[in-house]
């Protein structure tokens, strides 16, 4: 009889995690280009709407790029979203999910190697942005703890959309249905105050738009890096920072325990 | 420690599979599958399209749970125990299942090291396997540029990264040309020479004749009939098998116009049972 070599040294759920991070970096690694694409995307989002838009648009107190900056960098946090549903279903098409789950690795371990590798994609996302802005003129302007906050409240919105995108990818199950997710991400960023202030829109947009879990972000960082903004006088505009800490709270409080347990659920 | 957890029962070695049901919607998958497979030794699971032979194996490699019924895998209960059973078995789903953005030698390190080998420990099996299969040419090449024989040799491969004691092969030549499939059947006999229990499914009698100590017969979601090869054909009686003496068949004709060498001329055909 063969006797398995696997005697674990140890076996614990941090390092499986480390493992799968590791994996997702050797994607990168081995994908150069489709990266950098992802990373460079939001990039041309700033240069298409700051120098194409940014003209007819009157921002108090500022320049449009000014009010964009913190718009994009929540929107990036969006966009992670999206390469997370679909790096979900390329697992499960692949049978590269099927194969994982063959292994003596928990659900905890896979899900925590997905969030730990989405934390370091939002950090090269964030960064990149950062430079961009840099380079288009933007400055935080209320110093560095203020600053700090505001990218401690990006990667918070982050962190819930990380598990709000492997449920979508659970659930979709498919790489061809994840392209809704894409498709749904642009109403989803335009309909927030990203782009343009939710006082500017009519009525009923508005009013999804000033509550927006996105919009609570994006005003929270342009208040905490000292940022124009079109002085909205709605609650949820005053209490951005409450909003921008409860909104991502609830969102990992329903989203993590689904996608765990859709995981689970692969096996029935 | 989480490998020596429990002590498995002897008489739980190799695969046991009593009275197995699953059902999706209305549709029975599996209607009371009962199989014994005796360690180090091959099965073949023989039967057509939709019989269930897919379910089984996942319900026997924790993939799926079983709606009733028990099953008991190099020594664990699949349902109660699947981490136990994963330390042991290696799987080769019906469709290649390796990581095509990674290379062949980063899979079968990743998955070693998800089968908690130590860093180095994996380096090394990964090196011996990607030999041993032939791949070592290919071995830092992204699996996307594989062919689809080498995928496969790749899959079986990577699920032999753990030493299993029991391995499940899922139509593991479906989509092979024939000198890739006979490939694949001699590393399948090396490997039965170690001492591995297998669980091999086919639609080809003759895939299952060639491999198997024992060949179980699905169809709609049971065994039908069961026994070593020899058995089987007597079983069934003349009336059900013809061996037909022929003429070569396309498979020989492309043997021997790529220069490997034909097996034989004559072929055993099972008529459905019915
Ligand atoms: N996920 C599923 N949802 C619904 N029905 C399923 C599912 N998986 C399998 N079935 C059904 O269960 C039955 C057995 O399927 P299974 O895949 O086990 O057959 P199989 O013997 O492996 O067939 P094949 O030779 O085509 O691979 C079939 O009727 C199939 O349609
Ligand atoms: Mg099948």
């Amino acid at each position: 009889m063969t006797t398995p070599t696997a005697v674990p040294a140890s076996a614990s759920w941090l390092r499986d995690a480390a493992t799968l991070t590791h994996r997702i970096l050797l994607h990168w690694r081995q994908r150069p280009f489709s990266i950098a694409l992802t990373l460079l995307f939001p990039v041309l989002i700033v240069l298409m709407f700051g120098y194409l838009f940014g003209g007819a648009m009157a921002v108090p107190d500022g320049t449009y790029l000014d009010y964009l900056i913190p718009g994009m960098l929540a929107m990036t946090m969006l966009f992670g979203l999206e390469s997370m549903v679909l790096a979900v279903t390329a697992d499960a098409a692949k049978g590269v999910t099927e194969r994982i789950r063959a292994m003596p690795v928990s659900g905890v371990a896979v899900l925590t190697g997905r969030g730990w590798a989405d934390l370091l994609n939002a950090l090269a996302g964030l960064t990149v942005m950062i430079a961009t802005g840099y380079a288009v003129g933007w400055r935080p302007h209320d110093g560095l703890p203020s600053a700090l906050a505001a990218l401690g409240l990006l990667l918070w919105l982050r962190f819930a959309f990380t598990w709000v995108g492997i449920y979508l990818g659970l659930l979709l199950k498919t790489p061809e249905s994840a392209v809704a997710v894409q498709v749904l991400v642009w109403p989803v960023g335009f309909l927030s105050s990203a782009f343009v202030s939710p006082g500017t829109m009519p009525g009923w947009m508005g009013a999804i738009a000033t509550w927006n879990p996105l919009s609570a972000t994006a005003t929270a960082v342009r208040e905490l890096f000292g940022n124009p903004s079109w002085n909205e006088t709605t609650w949820a505009a005053e209490h951005s920072v409450l909003l921008a800490t409860v909104w991502p709270a609830v969102l990992t409080a329903v989203f993590l325990p689904l996608a765990y347990r859709r995981y689970r659920l692969l096996g029935r | 420690m989480a490998y020596e957890e429990g002590v498995p029962a002897a008489e739980h070695a190799g695969i046991v599979a009593q009275d197995l049901r699953k059902q999706y919607g209305e549709r029975t998958a599996l209607d009371g599958f009962t199989l014994r497979v005796r360690p180090g030794t091959v099965c073949g699971l023989l039967g057509p399209n939709g019989a269930g032979k897919t379910t089984a194996v996942r319900i026997l490699s924790t993939l799926l749970r079983p709606d009733g019924g028990h099953a008991h895998v190099a020594g664990y209960d699949v349902v109660r125990r699947p981490r136990q059973v994963r330390y042991r078995i290696g799987l080769v789903g019906q469709h290649a299942c390796v990581d095509e953005i990674l290379t062949g030698r980063q899979n079968l390190q990743l998955f070693g090291r998800l089968g908690h080998l130590t860093a180095d420990a994996a380096r090394r099996r990964a090196g011996e396997l990607l030999d041993q299969f032939g791949l070592a040419d290919a071995a830092d090449r992204a699996v996307a540029q594989y062919s689809g024989g080498m995928r496969r040799r790749l899959d079986l491969a990577t699920s032999l990264i753990l030493r299993p004691a029991v391995l499940f092969l899922d139509e593991p030549t479906t989509g092979l040309d024939p000198a890739a499939r006979i490939d694949v059947w001699s590393r399948i006999r090396e490997l039965v020479g170690t001492g591995t229990t297998v669980l091999l499914t086919t639609q080809y009698l003759e895939e299952a004749d060639q491999l198997a100590d024992q060949i179980a017969v699905i169809d709609a979601g049971r065994i039908v009939a069961e026994g070593t090869p020899d058995e089987l054909k007597a079983k069934v009686g003349p009336d059900r098998v013809e061996t037909v003496t022929r003429k070569p068949t396309l498979d020989e004709v492309f043997l021997h116009l790529t220069g490997k060498t034909a097996t034989r001329s004559t072929e055993t055909v099972l008529e459905p049972a019915r």
